[in-house]
């Protein structure tokens, strides 16, 4: 093993505690201020979804953006692989 | 005109008391009037950090119901003259403060010509941090290079953009200053640790301190010696930096990086 794959052999952690944090941030902070009702229309839209495909909690993003003086609801589901089950 | 800052978190265990006890005196040394409150109903700790723990008779809680005068329960600092302390009670009743109760002593504090009110803060976003912020004019935010502090830290600036008086009654905005704390210079160098510019560049506010970890912290706790006050410490002097910070100066932030060793040391090894 060369002396640079030594070094470069584990990504330090300080980078990845900022990549987190500066997803997780943006996330919190796009929900913030948004009406009080979207943590429970995202467990709502996550139980009927479930009802037809698998998908994980964290599939689910529901935000409201602000375009032209108005709100946009804005929902994105991320289906999961092929072969994945109906739930239940 | 008095100035009431809050010293928050959101997250527990950071140095929101440390900072309020040095931030206190090192403004009370430059001959300012401070009140220091502690917000932490429950956990009394700021007047052991203060050391003036045998000196609590009255608590902020007693002056809300009118036990007593705020004059009573106001401690002086036996060794600042302008420094005075106002202790938590030590009720598990939750709801012994009220906005109104916080109102009617941050208005006589301010009439009785304080030039600054530092409010101690809980840790969480229940009641008794809201309400630590609420009448706040600015806050420091407190933080540890470490991703559970910061995200926290993230929510408690969402609070006060919006569940501040300021926010509410749309009288502009809560000054907002970062302070990292436990900062060790040689983990960010080793990749181990996030730096002041990752933090700052995740919640996008000023930082008005960066305050090495230091062992100094613990010594000064133990003795009741808001460290600020310590000869030679690095912390200290990191704290007094901030303390000038908040009244207007520039400063640049020193202790970020590992101090070198000298000539001698790096020969001899040391
Ligand atoms: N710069 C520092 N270096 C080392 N230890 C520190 C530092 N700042 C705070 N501490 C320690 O961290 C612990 C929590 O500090 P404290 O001020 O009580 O936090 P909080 O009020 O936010 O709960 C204490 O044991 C304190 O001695
Ligand atoms: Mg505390």
């Amino acid at each position: 093993m060369g002396l640079l794959a030594f070094f470069k052999r584990q990504p330090k952690t300080a980078s990845i505690a900022k990549e987190r944090l500066r997803i997780i941030v943006a996330q919190e902070r796009s929900q913030r201020g948004g009406p009080d009702y979207l943590p429970l229309l995202r467990r709502e839209l996550l139980e009927v979804i479930r009802k037809y495909v698998n998908v994980d909690p964290d599939a689910i993003v529901v935000t409201v953006e602000k375009e032209d003086g108005h709100e946009v609801l804005e929902l994105s589901v991320a289906l999961p692989e092929k072969n994945a089950q109906p739930a239940g | 005109m008095t100035e009431i800052i809050v010293v928050t978190s959101g997250k527990g265990g950071v140095g929101k008391t440390t900072t309020s006890a040095s931030l206190s005196c090192g403004l009370a040394r430059r001959g300012k009037k401070v009140a220091v409150i502690d917000f932490d109903i429950g956990l009394r700790n700021l007047d052991l950090v203060m050391g003036c723990e045998r000196r609590v008779v009255y608590d902020f809680v007693n002056v809300i119901h009118g036990d007593c005068t705020l004059k009573q329960a106001l401690i002086k600092d036996k060794r600042l003259d302008s420094l005075f302390i106002l202790a938590a009670s030590q009720t598990r009743d939750k709801d012994a403060l009220s906005v109104e109760g916080v109102k009617k002593v941050l208005d006589e504090l301010t009439e009785d010509g304080f030039d600054y009110i530092i409010c101690d803060s809980p840790a969480g976003i229940e009641k008794g941090a809201h309400l630590a912020m609420y009448f706040a004019d600015r806050a420091i935010v407190v933080v540890n290079p470490e991703v559970s502090s910061v995200r926290d830290s993230d929510r408690i600036l969402g609070l006060l953009a919006s569940k501040t008086q300021k926010a509410e009654k749309g009288e502009g905005s809560v000054k907002e200053h970062l302070l990292l704390t436990r900062y060790s210079p040689r983990r960010v160098a080793a990749g181990e640790m996030m730096s002041v510019d990752d933090v700052k560049e995740i919640l996008g506010i000023d930082v008005i301190g960066v305050i090495p970890e230091s062992p100094d912290v613990l010594s000064a706790s133990n003795a009741g010696t808001p460290v600020i006050l310590q000869e030679n410490s690095d912390a200290a002097r990191a704290y007094e930096d901030a303390v000038g910070r908040l009244l207007g100066e520039t400063i640049p932030l020193r202790f970020l990086e590992e101090p070198k060793k000298g000539f001698f040391a790096r020969v001899f090894g040391g």
